[in-house]
């Protein structure tokens, strides 16, 4: 990728067919839908001429302009509420926050004016609002959340949280073609370390729907983001043991894909959710009591949840490494879960 | 401040304008007059809130917009929905949660919007956020190409927010074709505008974002009209956002339920004798424009029309229950086909014509002198400290001769001889 010379093709790093890495795959989604439709227009600070804190939107500006590429003050709120308005008008929004903990200084933009609108006065918002999250690179307790529970509890937007670059671009592609807010988290742990093969064509890939990374018949793990593979690795080293789990990624939080996580129990009949937020009103907390409703038959042993510590994410790479979920603890989970 | 419209005296309004003018402001009244009567008939469901005495506001300033302009009220500016064309039995139906009021009972007061239509974007009841909101508004508009002006209102209270900065400051960052009216009724609830914010005049908040302001009398609406007609053109000429701040007071507490007993009363006497349909019947009375036949008629014609819209509020039904479930989310194109409405080549926004240089430029880097008189060496400006003092001097001494900026001259009605309404243009810009 970085082919240096951002003139903005929007094929740019993938027109050899190379695999791309998960940014390099947000960014063609970002290219490719302002490419589309002239409605599309990008927000945030430092997104144009810097062309991103991460370099997400390198060459966007370069492409399409100062109108469609808007550089903004440190403003949040005032960066979901203008969106929020030229939405109005139909244009589509992609928010950026440098780094999504700063999401908060926007709540009440997003979960009152945002979130509300379509349900109180028939005014769909179609925005996106995008930015990296998630720990394990040593960000600290400012740089490193996963806010994403706080939206899930609130009606009106969709959430979404992928795990790689495939999904990546075909969530983003059709969350800005949503006619809904819709928040985009980015896990920055995976931005340049996983590299996939992607489609030339365009494609999509839709809002609410799981996958099964990995069949198994013993326990099913449900993850997402960067715990999944995470998750993946743990499986791997179950399957030694004569374990086969099963991981299913669950890319979107806000419509759950509920269809697809109670199939695989009626498979394995056990559970082990495993997340990176923390562990007090994670969705493993939510996905417990959808099974206690719709498959308590189906449980043969307690849902078990490895997740990070209920506290703020802590800077030193001891201490963050302790908070933090690993293939090791998901691993002792499932072995436990497994004797059921 | 003094009044009023009557010594102003000069007709540039069409006749049927000042008529205009005066209807809204009866009809406002009269809405929320209804309403009181509902209220205390226990037909509306939550809390009634009053812009009794600051009708000459949201009338006058929405008068000066186009069809095609986008407003955002707050909850005293019921007389701007109904200059913009919203219908009198939809504000009813709204505070009595009836379900074919706009929201379908889903929210109340003025509380709703219409996008499509009469370009009314809906409040929340968090204050400010309006601000930014309608800044992206304006700039979607100019965007398109649509030569759109949008407008919102917020309070003394409100101006005391993070947001309406965030949003005031980015709007002018845009150059936002983008009128703010700042509401100065002297109380946020219980609390005077002196414990709020320690200014004499809230429009000086303009010189924090490099943006013209404007002081008006709240209570004098052909004065209201005039200045937000200025402002709204210049905003549309691509001036950049502009701030009014209206002089004017709550005549009413926070709402039905709030006796207000905390304002003294002389204020409230002071401030009565300054009712603003009262001093604009006098002057059109004066002016010959109104006579006491004329005055029937509109009455009658309020009177006739709100009893039926009334009938027909009261005669909706309440929402069924399970409604409550729907609409939470767009279900797509047969939900709502969004569409913009380019008027302007959309190639221009396209590549190739689309792509620029991504190379930052500051228009007068090192031209500014610096404090010792040499040319600076890092600002764009000039590093002296800004005369701060400027608008207090202005103020006692009203003769101080006024900075303009713009194109457009300053010629701006004034209440008391030269003073009272004034021009105000911050002239450093960038």
């Amino acid at each position: 990728m970085a082919s240096g010379k951002p003139n903005g093709n929007a094929a740019a790093g993938n027109g050899n067919g190379g695999p791309v890495t998960f940014l390099e795959a947000i960014k063609q989604a970002m290219f490719e839908e302002m490419e589309r439709d002239p409605a599309v227009v990008v927000i945030g600070e430092d997104v144009g001429v810097y062309g991103g804190a991460f370099k997400t939107s390198e060459g966007l500006l370069e492409r399409f302009g100062w109108e469609r590429v808007i550089d903004t003050p440190i403003s949040e709120s005032a960066i979901i509420g203008a969106a929020c308005g030229m939405s109005y008008l139909g244009l589509r929004p992609i928010c950026e926050m440098q780094f999504i903990d700063f999401i908060a200084c926007c709540f009440n933009q997003l979960t009152n004016f945002v979130a509300k609108g379509h349900y109180l006065w028939n005014a769909p918002a179609p925005i996106v609002v995008r930015g990296p999250s998630g720990g394990g690179v040593h960000g600290g307790p400012f740089h490193s959340a996963n806010p994403e529970m706080y939206f899930v509890h609130t009606p009106g937007v969709k959430v979404i949280y992928p795990s790689t670059p495939y999904d990546a671009k075909g969530l983003l592609k059709a969350a800005v073609r949503d006619n809904n807010p819709v928040l985009f988290f980015e896990h920055k742990f995976l931005y340049r370390r996983i590299k996939e093969e992607l489609p030339t064509e365009d494609y999509t890939v839709p809002i609410g729907k799981a996958v099964v990374r990995r069949e198994g018949r013993h326990l099913t793990i449900l993850s997402y983001a960067a715990m999944m593979h995470t998750s993946l690795e743990a499986a791997q080293a179950l399957a030694k043991e004569g374990i086969e789990a099963e991981v299913i990624d669950l890319r979107t939080l806000l419509p759950l894909d509920e269809e697809t996580i109670l199939q695989s129990v009626k498979k394995t009949n056990k559970v082990l959710v495993v997340h990176e937020d923390t562990k007090t009103g994670g969705i493993a907390g939510e996905i417990a009591a959808i099974l206690c409703e719709k498959a308590f038959g189906d449980l043969d042993g307690p849902l078990m949840r490895v997740t990070s510590l209920d506290t703020p994410v802590p800077y030193a790479p001891t201490l963050e490494d302790y908070f933090l979920p690993s293939a090791k603890k998901i691993f002792n989970a499932a072995k436990e879960l497994a004797r059921y | 401040m003094k009044p009023t419209a009557g010594e102003r005296g000069k007709k540039d309004l069409t006749r049927q304008q000042y008529l205009d003018l005066y209807y809204y402001m009866g009809l406002n009244r009269a809405v929320e007059d209804t309403m009181v009567k509902l209220f205390r008939q226990n037909k509306i469901v939550g809390g009634l809130y009053s812009s009794l005495g600051q009708e000459a506001i949201s009338v006058g300033s929405a008068y000066a917009l186009e069809k095609k302009d986008w407003l955002a009220p707050m909850i005293r500016n019921i007389g701007a929905l109904l200059v913009k064309g919203v219908q009198p039995r939809d504000v009813f139906m709204q505070h009595m949660a009836k379900y074919d009021s706009p929201t379908k009972g889903k929210d109340g007061t003025s509380h709703f919007g219409d996008l499509d239509n009469l370009h009314i974007v809906s409040p929340i009841s968090m204050l400010g956020d309006l601000i930014p909101v309608m800044a992206g508004v304006a700039i979607a508009g100019r965007y398109l190409g649509q030569k759109i002006v949008a407008m919102t209102w917020i309070g003394d209270g409100g101006s005391s927010t993070g947001v309406f900065h965030e949003g005031l400051n980015f709007a002018a960052t845009q150059k936002a074709p983008f009128v703010l009216i700042l509401e100065n009724n002297l109380w946020a609830y219980s609390t005077p505008v002196r414990r709020q914010v320690p200014l004499e005049n809230l429009a000086d908040r303009a010189k924090a974002y490099g943006i013209h302001s404007y002081i008006v009398d709240g209570n004098d609406v052909v004065a209201m009209y005039k200045t937000a007609k200025e402002a709204v053109e210049r905003a549309r000429a691509g001036e950049g956002p502009i701030l009014i701040e209206a002089k004017t007071f709550r005549r009413l507490g926070h709402a039905q339920h709030d006796p207000a007993e905390y304002v003294p009363k002389e204020m409230r006497a002071y401030w009565e004798a300054r009712d603003p349909i009262l001093l604009y019947e006098k002057f059109l009375m004066s002016e010959k424009l109104l006579d006491a036949k004329g005055k029937k008629e509109i009455e009658d014609k309020i009177d006739a029309l709100l009893q039926k819209e009334r009938d027909f509020a009261e005669n909706s039904p309440m929402p069924p229950a399970e409604f409550a479930a729907e609409g939470v989310y767009c279900t797509g194109d047969a939900c709502h086909k969004i569409q913009p409405k380019w008027e302007r080549d959309k190639r221009e926004v396209m590549p190739p014509k689309s792509s620029v240089s991504a190379v930052w430029t500051v228009e007068g880097f090192g031209v500014g002198k610096g404090s010792s008189g040499g040319i600076a060496p890092i600002h764009f400006g000039d590093t002296a400290a800004v005369q701060e003092n400027e608008e207090n001097e202005e103020k006692l001494a009203p003769k101080t001769s006024v900075k303009t900026v713009g194109t457009k001259s300053a010629k701006v009605a004034s209440a008391r001889g030269a003073g009272a309404l004034r021009q105000r243009s911050r002239g450093k810009r960038r």
